[in-house]
């Protein structure tokens, strides 16, 4: 690879780049719809006065390193383009220079917030390459896991959207709570965020003593927390005037959007993984997948409070159904998987997390992709926000519930 | 005691306001706050620097005074550096004709009353000192050649001045009742009618505080310095002293329009029902007391609001102030002119449209209970069986 | 610079106890039938592992196939796009397509074969969710995706040199180069090749 080589190549490329971009009109200064003062004539009081906002990378509300540019009438969005990448580390990338058992640790540090799901989705890719079944004990404990994530994302989603919208208050119960589920993680598996507490074929550990009569408790107690939160936040008329209407998705624009995850449900379409393709040992397990119809911001508040409840339905049913047992499966100590490729997804709290593994027959993964719910359901933003008020982009960013270390891996 | 002349004693007055205020701000407001928001929201707040934290503010002032002062590149400097000024001074000046008790004795023969100056045209006065704090915010996000302060200095402009005018129409109210601008004899018609104005004039104290909320911009209207949408508004280019300043002015602020609402509709320094018999017991309490504790109750719901409530958004917030507060507190006036015209030259009323405002408001409470058990149980209804917890044991 | 990173194909894997999946022909499959039938000449191949139906098809017909599926076959929902560099295979890259269906609650993956430089017809009109995988596949692997809406980097910055998922991209980086600064780094990044301070940026 030789620099004229690449400049070359460059070069190409960026002629290339420039011509798709003027065919598609892009950085075309002003959406259809609205007019701009002709050239010459002074503006009046009521032409469209486009001002360009950069909102991000370094925002407060924009969680994590999102950059947004901003075409902005005052504060009506004409305008709203995610530019996303600030946090790219070429996770895919380093997936294939390890060993299999070895990319696990990775994908902690994609969706940071939710590292068990994440977990979960990779050893089931490749254990459904190797074809190996996971023992009972352990397909509990995963399902446990997975839903004592889903509540601690939930719980950040519900406490940074707050804030986002001025309501700090909930911020501290709901992260009080979170607390509380991350110690059940370091007590589990030693670390509270990157947890790196799954295996392929099973769990690196048992449970330790006292971990599920304490859980036990925990759970019991969380539904009347929950009603803390939401005696905060759903009856509060300031809250729903700032969410009800607000980033209204169709059915038919969520599928078109690849939406998955609370936004889909929100807009009336019941579906969820756990359910639609069930995976562990969810098919056994009573819990409902809840829906609203509206597909605006509060509908998406409504569904993932409710979701919280069914998590806690889904952990006391696991608690009671666990007995000892294995904890891991009969995986071959170098893990070869036949040269084929597969997608295995399940459904992370943000939605569909895939991924895609094709094997060459070695120890490594010769591509392993990703398929990213917060990548994803980010597309919608500059749909959702076209119009509205830049209040209201802080609204729709926390209602996406993106972890910008999943836009980006 | 000839140094003690009233002139002498006015600048003393000064003096102590000029250097209390702040002192009060620095350590026992933002304290207060600090710790209350965190008991309000299950955490301990400050409490490392001097015994329970008490020392914080001390911390916070010298960490304020020793950082570097940035003046962004491309600003108007002298603009930047007038703006924090005029947030705090029109404040400051604003308290001196603040009524803040009665006279007291200092020595044989002197005596002070505790306000700097009873003018005759004090409510206009307060009202014309304190608007020019807008300026303040607004130059200050002129200036700081900053979108987003840019955006915070046009918000507070707009919202600034629409509430000034429900503030303003809800005090013409109480006008008609006093028949006086002078604070002092605001409070004194207060004592002579045995009846606070809180009381025919709910509906203003409501418009009046409610206004006097957005135009310190706190909770739920802190929308000029929204930190989760612009980034600390008109303030995110303010350092060190200057920023020392906006927060100091805020403050302030806030003093103020807890002090008029104590002076115009909580009778100043007189204890609850003096004139009742059974509690002439509460005379005991010195009147600046009684004054102080008021205060501190209205600053005490600045904090309660800001761990309560989320942000209304701008164009709910001039709806709210256009199409709701101003034309209520306008017939809020023609109530409160009928009501003294229906017994001319007495109370009587008066004491009447306090009643039917006591009802209405005890009524509307709890319609708006209803109105929202009725919400929650739809809600409920329309949640997947299963949910709750009843429902779960069973 | 251009190191090889892939190890290579293993031969000869050991035994393993369990019997493995096997892939199988999925020629007689309804929704491949269906496809041969509306897209003539679009399949190239097709096969099932692990209950997975994966498709090989022509890389010009990707856009008529893409629409196929979604109004003939009901999968409206584009479940993600991405790319396989085969470095020494003949068309060098895979583009690989997943489509979920609700009715049938089963995904198909989509595959077509392009070389180096080969623009594949893009389906970001037909399904709005394949935009940014789009553009994604071509800022990690430079496929270029013909009549994309709005075909820009997406992970890497604009101006940013090679594409990193290439299995000739080198895992410690390259000299990105600092376009960010053109007036104080030159054009095409970083301090000049004689420059002393000049290092490995990754």
């Amino acid at each position: 690879m030789t620099d004229e080589k690449l400049s070359q190549a460059e070069r190409d490329e960026a002629a290339y780049f420039a011509e798709r971009a003027a065919a598609a009109g892009v950085g075309r200064p002003l959406s259809q719809g609205d007019t701009p003062p002709a050239p010459g004539e002074p503006p009046t009081l009521f032409d469209v006065q486009e001002m360009e906002l950069n909102f991000g990378p370094q925002h407060p509300s924009t969680h994590g390193v999102l950059r947004i540019v901003l075409k902005v009438d005052g504060e009506k969005i004409l305008e709203a383009i995610p530019d996303v990448g600030f946090l790219h580390r070429g996770t895919e990338k380093l997936f294939e220079t390890e060993t299999y058992p070895m990319g696990i640790p990775h994908t902690d540090r994609m969706d940071y917030v939710a590292a068990a799901t994440n977990n979960h989705a990779f050893c089931l890719t490749i254990e459904k390459l190797l074809d190996v079944e996971v023992p009972r004990r352990a397909q509990l404990v995963r399902v446990i896991l997975d839903e004592l994530q889903r509540l601690s994302s939930h719980l950040v989603w519900l406490g940074t959207s707050g804030i986002d919208l001025g309501a700090v208050t909930p911020f501290w119960y709901a992260f009080r709570e979170r607390e509380q589920i991350l110690d059940f993680f370091e007590e589990y598996c030693g670390a509270r965020l990157t947890l790196n507490c799954m295996r392929i074929g099973g769990l690196p550990f048992d449970l330790t003593t006292g971990w599920v009569e304490r859980l036990l408790e925990f759970v019991d107690d969380l539904p009347a927390r929950i009603d803390d939160y939401e005696q905060l936040l759903t009856d509060n008329r300031i809250w729903k005037r700032r969410t009800v209407g607000i980033g209204v998705l169709t059915a038919a624009e969520c599928v078109e959007y690849g939406l998955t995850g609370p936004l889909i449900r929100a807009s009336g379409i019941e579906w969820d993984l756990r359910r639609a393709q069930p995976y562990e040992c969810y098919d056994e397990l009573d819990f409902a997948v809840p829906t609203r119809q509206n597909g605006d911001t509060y509908d998406r508040y409504i569904v993932r409070v409710q979701e919280m409840r069914q998590s806690v339905r889904i952990l006391r049913q696991c608690l009671d159904r666990l007995e000892p047992g294995e904890i891991r499966g009969k995986v071959p100590r170098v893990i070869k998987p036949p040269a084929e490729e597969i997608y295995a997804s399940i459904e992370s709290p943000k939605g569909e997390l895939g991924f895609y593994c094709v094997s060459n027959g070695s120890n490594r993964p010769y591509r392993m992709h990703c398929r990213p719910p917060s990548f994803i359901n980010l597309q919608a933003l500059p749909k959702m926000a076209k119009g509205h008020l830049i209040s209201d982009l802080v609204a729709l960013i926390g209602t996406i519930d993106i972890v910008l270390g999943e836009v980006d891996r | 005691m000839k140094i003690l002349t009233p002139t002498f004693l006015t600048y003393v007055k000064v003096l102590l306001i000029v250097a209390v205020v702040p002192a009060i701000v620095g350590f026992v407001i933002v304290l207060a706050e600090r710790r209350i928001m965190g008991f309000m929201q299950v955490r301990l707040g400050p409490n490392r620097v001097g015994p329970k934290g008490t020392l914080q503010g001390l911390a916070d002032l010298l960490k304020l005074v020793t950082k570097e002062d940035v003046t962004p590149a491309r600003a108007e400097k002298f603009v930047h550096f007038l703006a924090p000024v005029l947030a705090v001074i029109p404040a400051l000046t604003a308290l001196a004709v603040i009524p803040m008790g009665p006279s007291i004795r200092l020595a044989r023969h002197v005596s002070t009353p505790l306000w700097v100056a009873d003018i005759n045209i004090g409510l206009l006065f307060l009202l014309a000192i304190t608007s020019i704090g807008v300026y303040g915010i607004i130059l200050g996000g002129w200036a700081s050649n900053n979108k987003y302060s840019m955006l915070g200095g046009l918000r507070s402009a707009a919202q600034l001045v629409s509430y000034e005018v429900p503030m303003g129409l809800s005090l013409v109210a109480v006008l008609l009742m006093t028949r006086s601008l002078s604070l002092v004899e605001i409070v004194m018609r207060q004592d002579r009618m045995q009846l606070w104005f809180v009381f025919p004039g709910l509906l203003s104290f409501f418009l009046y505080f409610v206004s006097g909320v957005a135009e310190t911009n706190r909770n739920p209207f802190d929308l000029p310095e929204a930190e989760s949408e612009l980034v600390s508004g008109f303030n995110t280019e303010y350092s060190g002293v200057k920023f020392a300043f906006f927060f100091l002015g805020e403050y302030a602020a806030m003093i103020i329009i807890s002090c008029v609402a104590v002076t115009v509709f909580f009778g100043g320094w007189l204890p609850p029902f003096g004139h009742v018999k059974a509690l002439s017991f509460l005379h005991i309490v010195p009147p600046f007391l009684w004054f102080l504790a008021k205060v501190g109750f209205f600053i005490f719901c600045y904090i309660w609001f800001r761990s309560t409530f989320p942000r209304y958004r701008f164009d709910q917030l001039m709806a709210l102030g256009w199409k709701w507060m101003i034309p209520l507190s306008l017939v809020n006036i023609v109530i409160v002119a009928l009501a003294i015209l229906w017994t001319p030259g007495r109370t009587d009323g008066l004491v009447r449209l306090g009643w039917l405002f006591g009802a209405l408001f005890l009524l509307m409470f709890f319609l708006a209970k209803l109105r929202q058990a009725l919400a929650r149980r739809d809600r409920l209804a329309s949640e997947p069986a299963g949910t709750r917890q009843s429902a779960l044991k069973a | 610079m251009a190191e090889e990173i892939t190890p290579p194909a293993a031969t000869g894997a050991k035994e393993v106890a369990k019997p493995k999946l096997v892939a199988t022909d999925a020629a007689s499959h309804p929704w491949v039938m269906s496809l041969s039938a509306g897209v003539p000449g679009a399949v190239v191949a097709s096969k099932t592992f692990a209950g997975q139906v994966t498709v090989t098809v022509a890389r010009e017909k990707i856009a008529d196939v893409a629409r196929h599926l979604k109004q003939a076959e009901d999968f409206a929902y584009c479940v993600d796009v991405t790319a396989v560099d085969w470095k020494e295979r003949a068309p060098r890259f895979d583009v690989v397509y997943h489509f979920y269906s609700f009715s049938k609650n089963d995904r198909i993956r989509v595959k077509c074969g392009a070389a180096d430089g080969e623009d594949v017809p893009s389906i970001a009109r037909v399904y709005l969710a394949a935009n940014w995988c789009e553009r994604e596949t071509f800022d990690m692997f430079g496929i270029r995706f013909s009549g994309h809406p709005d075909l820009r980097r997406i992970l890497t910055w604009e101006g940013f040199h090679g594409h990193p998922l290439r299995k000739d991209f080198p895992l410690e980086g390259i000299d990105t180069g600092a376009a960010i600064y053109p007036e104080e780094w030159p054009e095409g990044g970083g301090p000049g090749a004689s420059d002393p301070n000049r290092k490995v940026v990754s």
